[in-house]
């Protein structure tokens, strides 16, 4: 599943982060910004409709993410 | 490896967006830029010079704050460029001062590896030691400074001395290059970072503050409750600038009044001089000094919101309203420091990825409400408004104001949705945007803050707009009238035949020579109308209506519509140059200037004709 598909307050590990298309600059961000294999992410707030945009913390900082940046993000959920 | 370090050092300061650079710059250069809580405050380099001793000072460099050196927006490029050596006019820095957010050292090493692979000589500052400290974050210093093969020291930019390790640190001119390993790779370096943390970063107690965080994001990033929440916080804000005001303002007049008295006594009345203090100077910016209290009030809460971290919460709450109309939750950010002032507001879209979003926010920038217009709207509104309360609780004054900053907001997003609807290219945006720990505001910084608008405010009065009056009185008093013309002496001079004759252009929505007299300075700064019309009006009346505030005299010379025509205009027209030459600049386009005046006058002028025509139409 991808991090858009997380309930609000869901926690999850990253499995990877997917290019969208060649050479993503958007993804290439994301990678530097945290979500690595193995990093823990948890869900802090989606919006209205749709839950875009989404609030996700990875690590120890928060982050706000539009729908298209989240699907990009691979995760497990933690059992 | 060691250096011996040559004179006339360059040092630049280089980290992750809002880990306190610029906290650190002021402190060392003792310069005063504005810092704030979110990411994206500095978007330009600056430079200070700091005076370790007599002998021995070091040339500071501040720069935008960067997630990588891969840039994504125009402010991260200039940090790539300058380290890279490839600044224009810019030599390479000789030491890198990383700057990291102690509490948040799993972001921030990162890049912090990415930089030693620059192979440069590089100080690690370890700020916001305090905030860790109390988070019971511990750090082993040592063991990262053995790793890194690298000076570590802690700072605290917020306090007084909280930069002497980094001084002491500099000031040993022993700069040292980092120990290079190869890990390139962007895997291998998260790799690397999570060892560093488990190796010389510990925690103990429980992770407090963060849970608070927790507990005020539950409720102000709520799609129900936050908005709800923002539009209170919005509502209080301009409630406020009327109702906290007034006392000040009223000191403020009385003051005016008294200096006039005492400096014009000596002087007989009827002659050029005493019509130039009393007629030009008194009347044009004692009407303008008098909105000090309110600019200052509006300031306030916007520094508070600044300084609390709360401002890019509120721009994920309007990301998806933002992202329908074409924009991006990122230019609320520069949307909201244009209700100060357009000019930093279009400087701080920097800070915007894309440049369609960046273009855009640029020219809707314009038509959020200036700080500047508070003196136009807070004229006519105490003029024409009727003081009264509206369902026993609000004051229809401020519920008029804030009508008005809402209609420059519709107009903006209105704007947005046109251009990207005329837009071919419809590619993805990001948002991407960090949300910062809360903060309580530090009551210097803010008092700071508000001593700089208030100088800045002033400098305005005595500079542009005292200038542009006495310009005006001189345009109003010559040449003088002969004493066999009938009419005031204003008719016969440069400016009243003036006013008279582009009157015509302005007649279909209501304005009269005088309003037009007043709005040809006024397109240098939109406070000069306010000026304008007091020295207008003081020139053309007898001497009891000089005694009049401006505010009386037009309640009883204008009709409603003309007010509201007015005000209506206000919204939309470009009247400031300076906010020109800022497009100009930061687009690097003539033509983008020119086409947000023609936007901008053309809506002015729509705006105003509607207003006035229906106004009457419904009055009569």
């Amino acid at each position: 599943m991808n991090l858009s598909q997380l309930p609000k307050g869901g926690q999850a590990t990253v499995l990877s982060v997917i290019d969208d298309c060649a050479h993503d600059a958007i993804a290439h961000r994301l990678r530097e910004l945290g979500f690595v294999v193995g990093a823990s992410v948890k869900i802090l707030a989606k919006g209205f409709l749709g839950g875009n945009p989404l609030v996700v913390r990875v690590g120890n900082t928060r982050f706000a993410l539009r729908k298209k940046e989240a699907q990009r993000i691979q995760v497990v959920t933690s059992l | 490896m060691s250096l011996a370090v040559p004179a006339n050092h360059r040092i630049a300061l280089v980290g992750n967006p809002n880990c306190g650079k610029t906290a650190l710059f002021n402190l060392l250069t003792g310069s005063k830029q504005k810092v704030a809580n979110y990411a994206g405050v500095t978007v330009e380099r600056k430079e200070g010079l700091c005076r370790v001793n007599d002998e021995f000072s070091l040339q500071i460099l501040d720069l935008p704050g960067a997630y990588s050196l891969t840039a994504t927006s125009p402010d991260e490029a200039v940090t790539r460029d300058v380290l890279g050596g490839k600044y224009h006019g810019e030599a390479q820095p000789e030491l890198i001062v990383c700057v990291m957010d102690a509490t948040n050292l799993g972001l921030h090493l990162r890049f912090a590896l990415e930089l030693t692979a620059l192979g440069q000589p590089m100080i690690i500052a370890l700020n916001m030691m305090d905030s860790a400290r109390r988070q019971g974050i511990n750090i082993d210093t040592d063991g990262l400074a053995d790793e890194l093969g690298i000076p570590v020291v802690e700072t605290v930019a917020v306090q007084r001395n909280g930069a002497k390790p980094l001084l002491d640190q500099l000031s040993k001119q022993h700069w040292r290059i980092p120990t290079q390993i190869e890990d390139r790779d962007l895997d291998a370096r998260h790799e690397r970072v999570k060892g560093m943390l488990e190796n010389y970063v510990s925690r103990c107690g429980e992770e407090r503050n963060s849970s608070i965080d927790d507990h005020l994001d539950a409720l102000l990033l709520n799609p129900v409750s936050g908005l709800f929440i923002l539009a209170a916080i919005l509502f209080f804000m301009f409630q406020a600038v009327f109702s906290w005001a007034a006392p000040l303002m009223d000191g403020i007049t009385s003051g005016i009044e008294q200096i006039g008295t005492f400096v014009t006594a000596p002087i007989t009345p009827g002659s050029a001089l005493y019509s130039l203090i009393n007629e030009g100077i008194i009347a044009g910016l004692g009407n303008v000094l008098v909105f000090l209290p309110q600019i200052l009030i509006l300031f306030l809460f916007i520094l508070l919101l600044e300084e609390s971290g709360y401002l890019p919460r509120a721009a994920y709450l309007l990301d998806k309203i933002m992202f329908n109309a074409g924009l991006t939750g990122r230019a609320f950010i520069p949307l909201l420091s244009s209700f100060a002032c357009a000019i930093p507001g279009i400087m701080a879209t920097r800070s915007i990825q894309d440049p369609r979003d960046r273009m855009t926010t640029i020219l809707v920038a314009p038509l959020m409400t200036c700080s500047a217009r508070l003196p136009v709207y807070t004229l006519l509104i105490a003029a024409f408004i009727p003081r009264q309360q509206v369902a026993g609780l609000f004051n229809l004054q401020g519920l008029v104001l804030f009508a008005l900053y809402f209609a420059g907001i519709l107009s903006a997003l209105l704007v947005a949705y046109i251009m990207k609807w005329l837009r071919r290219d419809k590619s993805e945006h990001a948002l991407l945007m960090e949300l910062p720990a809360y903060r309580i505001p530090n009551p210097r910084d803010v008092a700071m803050g508000l001593m700089q608008r208030a100088k800045i405010f002033l400098r305005r009065v005595g500079g542009i707009i005292f200038a542009l009056t006495v310009l005006l009185w001189a345009f109003c008093t010559f040449p003088s009238a002969p004493s066999d013309y009938v009419g005031t002496a204003i008719d016969y001079s440069i400016a009243g035949r003036l006013g008279q004759m582009i009157s015509v252009v302005f007649e279909p929505i209501g304005f009269n020579w005088q309003i037009c007299i007043a709005l040809i300075p006024g397109l240098a700064a939109r406070e000069v109308a306010v000026s304008a019309l007091g020295t207008v009006y003081a020139m053309s009346g007898s001497d009891d209506m000089i005694s009049q505030k401006l505010g009386e005299l037009i309640a009883q010379q204008w009709s409603l519509p003309t007010a509201l025509s007015l005000l209506a205009w206000f919204v939309f027209a470009p009247q400031c140059i300076s906010t020109l030459a800022v497009i100009r600049r930061e687009t690097n386009s003539w033509r983008v200037m020119g086409f947000a005046v023609f936007y901008l006058f053309a809506l002015a002028y729509i705006a105003s004709f509607l207003v006035f025509q229906l106004s009457t139409a419904l009055l009569n």
